[in-house]
């Protein structure tokens, strides 16, 4: 078990250098630099210059990111080019309002949609089944940014139910952040729901038709111990593999609701990171969020092994 | 249509006797299931009416197809969600089972029926213990946990497992495919059932394993008074285990009757057909070709007028296509479902079908007098796994002829596969090891071997479904296989293609077809013809047959025969069914441990003396003749390569090891104990010969089956 730990956190690490070297390339390469970016279109070409040689831009690509890692190694992320102040603190609470928005919205994701998933399964090609089915498939359709604007105008606009925007202000309360997240938290389940229904009922339908169900329910058990107790221990843990690797489109669809929200979360500021070429900002913007997935599917494949004895003595082979 | 109730089983009190009678364990009354298919229904099971007495043993035999797991699956109510009873009733001990809902289905379940099945590593919860999942069943009865844990140790002794406490512990892919099936049945023996219902229970098995799993049976069904339905393909397992025996075919039971009087005096021609496509009773390839039954199963939901086996049958007449000939009572309780029983045998003696002309493979050179094509010296191969060295093969020095068929044998873990693999240059053998083609050493992995020498060697598995690229045509599949090889010029590549498909008895215009539109016995056939479009010298047949019927096994092993004698090429056979290797083979090897434990022609081997662990091999083979020549039984699992048993390696389970303790401190050579035969014990040959002349201690000595050493493989 710890030899496959070791490996696999040596994986990840491997996988984070590869991406932060892709990440600081594509902010080379795109177009524009980012001293008229941020002085803006008036600002003289002496003085884009001035700031394109303080920031390094000038310099070669290998010095360049040298040094941006080895400032991430000792804590420094660098200076973000628009607000002229440290990235790290901005990311950090960039991230905790994105994971909190997250969280909520898991909260609902996970438990609904299993369940619509099992209750699909076990109601194979009867009525709920196919509903169930359409009602996923077409809100995953539905891009965030539709269904965004949808629940703002239905909840917030036309029932005034909820606030429009996500963000609570300073100090705000636990149930006042949570009203406030609510209605951005909808576009992303109704996101999810699909996809995490239909691998769920995919996997309960294949444990339903496993032999090994045939022998409980031909034992004598009653069907609700054989659901629970030899159903859903097979078919739900590849489901929460799955869950699991879906976080990075999670994330994807933060950026959109986070500004479609005005939520000062990491997809907000990954946004206008981008938008004005602030490479700092941007960098570990992108990199934060690798590390979060990395670990996401890292936490995934340690339950899935500790829940299943097969996995895990595979694993340490 | 039906001859509405079967007859009374004999052995029991007749229904007419006046008071309580015990009802029959099961008695199904034209039974029809149909399976919704693409909008249509189809029926699996037309008008099958059985009787299953109390304490009676009952099997049900017929070809995949035939649906005779849709009867163990309409009795315990466990139908696929698109199968129905759309006719007939089940009762089982006087229950009408499909009138049951709910709460009384699942007590019925739990109480009076139960059920063991192919695949034990499948029947079991694979993320649950053991012991967890068999403590349910007493769980259910009523017993609290600790008690059920209790009982469930105790079921386990009951099967004859010795360490009942630690495999409750185990979770079921720690266990072995012999140990798991114990558990199952077990399990399915713990409710006191009155009827439990065994579906090819050890078809998945060894040899060896199975005869402990049917001795198992045997001997837990004198002690319990529980009545079997055995499902089986295989006719000796079932003429071993049973009473009463039923044949279907297509859906219909074609013939009932005593085990005895089906299988020595069939009275239907498919039964006939069924029996003689066995290679059994020492035929071998020189004797001539295997009989097949010709033609197809009829497709599923087409309805024929008259004799649903019309199309392949040999006695057939213009009646039999009119209408349907009734399961008409023949007296002695048997019953046959042909309107002439009594010329049923006249079948076997037809043989072949058309289109498939005899060509005995004769004036062949004596074994012995032929060039050796591929030579072993000193083959071992080791693998490295979690810190340990696994000895899969050890030392092997083993000669091919050319034109000649070497069967493989020996339980799995023996390193047969390993062997083959090594030969076809699949996995590298150990530093050391020689392997030669026609004295040209050969590199040990297929990537350093030269194109000439690929094609020189090539193989057919087991399983075509997974060997042909299922998005390819036919066509596509032999184009390429021709294309890689040189062949013989001046003939283009559709000719080639046309008479490679037609070398195995197919047609040109089957080559559009893709490998799903194909029989099972169709797909090997392309699978063998893409094997043979190099003109190989040596092909690898890793149980070619196994994964087939009956009367298609024995036109691929006709197939086989004559592109051989057509070719000259040479095999290495693998496969567990000795009956096969005998029909087969020229020359016999036997694999213990990686091991050869003997070499030798394959009369002397088989007719005997041998070696003993060929002794217990042969003795685990059930016969048709429902004799038991349990002369000697293997007990316990084959002991790890990583770490062998010092000595003779088999000494840990031979039943003839020698008391002087040699056997456990003395490996014995592999030495030429006769003319072409070498093997690896202790104990002389002609003493060997004794021993195995004796009868054995337990069982009565057969008259005639081993006396003058004839086997009745
Ligand atoms: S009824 Fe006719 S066709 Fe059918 S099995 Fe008998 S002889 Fe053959
Ligand atoms: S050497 Fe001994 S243990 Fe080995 S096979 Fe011969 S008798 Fe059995």
């Amino acid at each position: 078990m710890a030899s496959y730990l070791v490996k696999r956190l040596g994986l990840a690490v491997v996988t984070l250098v590869l991406l932060s070297m892709i990440i600081f390339l594509a902010g080379q390469v795109l177009p524009g630099d980012p001293g008229r970016a941020v002085l803006g279109n008036f600002a003289s070409a002496q003085s884009v210059r001035v700031f394109d040689h303080r920031i390094g831009y000038d310099r070669p690509f290998v010095t360049q990111y040298w040094s941006w890692v080895s400032g991430i190694v000792r804590g420094n992320f660098g200076i973000s080019y628009q607000y002229n102040s440290p990235v790290a603190p901005m990311i950090f609470s960039g991230l905790w309002n994105s994971l909190k928005l997250a969280l909520l919205a898991l909260c609902i994701i996970v438990p609904l949609s299993i369940g619509a998933g099992v209750l699909a399964a076990l109601n194979v090609g009867r009525p709920l089944d196919r509903i169930i089915s359409i009602l996923g498939l077409s809100g995953s359709t539905v891009p965030e940014f539709v269904s965004g604007i949808f629940v703002i105008v239905i909840f917030a606009v036309v029932f005034k139910l909820l606030p429009p925007t996500a963000d609570s202000g300073a100090g705000a309360g636990f149930f006042t952040q949570l009203d406030h997240l609510v209605l951005p938290a909808i576009p992303l389940v109704v996101e999810f729901f699909g996809y995490i229904s239909r691998i769920t009922r995919a996997t309960t339908v294949e444990a339903l038709d496993s032999d090994y169900v045939r022998t409980a329910v031909l034992k004598g058990l009653r069907r609700r111990t054989v659901i629970r107790r030899h159903v859903l221990r097979n078919s739900l843990l590849p489901a929460i593999t799955v869950i699991a690797s879906q976080t990075g489109y999670l994330i994807g669809g933060l950026v959109v609701i986070e500004t479609l929200f005005q939520y000062p979360g990491i997809g907000d500021l990954i946004y206008n990171a981008a938008k004005n070429k602030d490479f700092p900002m941007l960098e570990a913007g992108v990199l934060a969020i690798g590390v979060i997935y990395l670990l996401a599917t890292l936490a995934a494949d340690l339950a899935s092994s500790l829940l299943n004895p097969r996995v895990r003595i595979d694993a340490t082979r | 249509m039906s001859s509405a109730s079967g007859a009374a089983p004999p052995g029991r009190p007749g229904r007419h006797v006046a008071g309580p009678v015990e009802p029959d364990a099961l008695a199904v009354e034209g039974l029809q299931v149909s399976y919704r298919v693409g909008g249509r229904d189809l029926l699996a099971l037309r008008d099958v009416s059985l009787r299953v007495g109390p304490r009676q043993a009952y099997g049900l035999v017929g070809e995949s197809g035939s649906g005779k797991s849709t009867v163990a699956l309409a009795v315990t109510r466990y139908l696929a969600r698109n199968g129905r009873v759309s006719g007939g009733t089940i009762s089982v001990a006087g229950t009408d089972v499909l009138a049951l809902r709910g709460e009384r289905l699942r007590r019925l379940r739990a109480e009076t029926v139960s059920m063991v099945y192919q695949e034990p590593g499948k029947a079991l919860n694979p993320s649950i213990r053991v012991g967890r999942q068999l403590a349910e069943v007493f769980e259910i009865a009523g017993a609290r946990r600790r008690e059920a844990l209790a009982a469930a140790e105790d079921a386990l002794t009951r099967v004859q497992i010795s360490d009942p406490r630690r495999l409750l512990e185990r979770y079921p892919h720690e266990l072995s495919g012999g140990m798991l099936q114990r558990v199952v049945i077990a399990m399915a023996l713990a409710s006191e059932p009155s009827l439990l219902i065994l579906d090819e229970p050890t078809t998945a098995l060894d040899a060896t394993v199975e005869a402990e799993v049917l001795d198992l049976v045997s001997s837990l069904r004198e002690e319990l008074d529980t009545s079997i339905l055995f499902i089986s393909h295989n006719l000796a397992v079932i003429a071993k285990m049973c009473d009463r025996v039923g044949v279907l075919y297509a859906g219909e039971l074609v013939e009932e009757g005593s085990a005895s009087e089906v299988f020595t005096e069939p009275r239907h021609p498919y039964t006939v057909g069924l029996l003689s496509c066995i290679p059994r009773r020492g035929l071998r390839k020189d004797h001539g070709r295997l009989d097949t039954i010709p033609g197809f199963l009829p497709a599923p939901g087409s309805v024929l007028a008259g004799c649903i086996f019309a199309p392949r049958c040999g006695l057939v007449e213009a009646q039999c296509r009119l209408s349907e000939p009734p399961l008409a009572e023949l007296g002695n309780y048997r019953r046959s479902r042909c309107y002439f029983p009594g010329r049923a045998l006249e079948v076997g003696s037809r043989g072949a079908g058309p289109g498939e002309p005899a060509e005995a493979p004769a004036g062949r050179p004596p074994v012995g007098a032929r060039a050796p094509l591929l030579g072993l010296r000193q083959v071992s191969k080791s693998f490295s796994a979690r810190h340990e060295q696994l000895h899969a093969l050890v030392g092997i020095d083993l000669e091919i002829g050319s034109g000649e068929t070497l069967g493989l044998v020996g339980e799995s873990g023996s390193g047969k596969t390993t062997l083959a693999r090594a030969v076809l240059g699949l996995s590298a053998p150990d530093e050391g090891s020689t392997i030669e083609l026609n004295g040209v050493p050969l590199a040990g992995s297929a990537g350093r071997r030269t194109g000439d020498q690929l094609a020189a060697v090539q193989i057919v598995f087991q399983n075509p479904d997974s060997a042909l690229n299922r998005r390819h045509s036919v066509r596509r599949i032999l184009r390429r296989a021709l294309a890689r090889s040189a062949g013989p010029r001046g003939m283009d590549r559709e000719e080639r293609l046309a008479e490679l498909i037609g070398s195995v008895r197919m047609e040109p215009r089957q080559l559009g077809l893709r490998p799903a539109q194909l029989s099972g016995g169709l797909k090997q056939r392309v699978a063998i013809a893409r094997a043979f479009a190099g003109e190989p010298a040596l092909v690898v047949c890793d149980e070619p047959t196994s994964a087939l019927d009956v009367s298609v096994q024995a036109a691929i092993l006709n197939l086989l025969v004559e592109l051989q004698a057509r070719r000259n090429v040479s095999y290495l056979f693998i496969s567990h069914d000795l009956g096969v290797v005998r029909y087969l083979a020229d020359r016999i090897a036997v694999l213990y441990l990686g091991r050869l434990m003997e070499v030798g022609p394959a009369e002397a081997v088989f007719s005997g003396p041998q070696h003993p662990y060929t002794e217990a091999l042969l003795s685990a083979v059930p016969s048709l003749d429902g004799q038991r020549r349990g002369r000697i039984r293997l007990t316990g699992e084959i002991p790890s390569a990583a770490s062998p048993p010092s000595g003779c390696v088999f000494h840990t389970r031979c039943p003839r090891r020698l008391a002087s303790g040699i056997c456990e401190s003395a490996e014995p050579p592999l030495l030429e104990v006769a003319a072409g035969r070498t093997m690896r014990c202790h104990i002389p040959l002609d003493e060997l010969a004794q021993l195995q002349r004796e009868p054995p201690a337990e069982a009565p000595a057969v008259p005639g089956a081993s006396a003058n050493g004839s086997s009745p493989l």
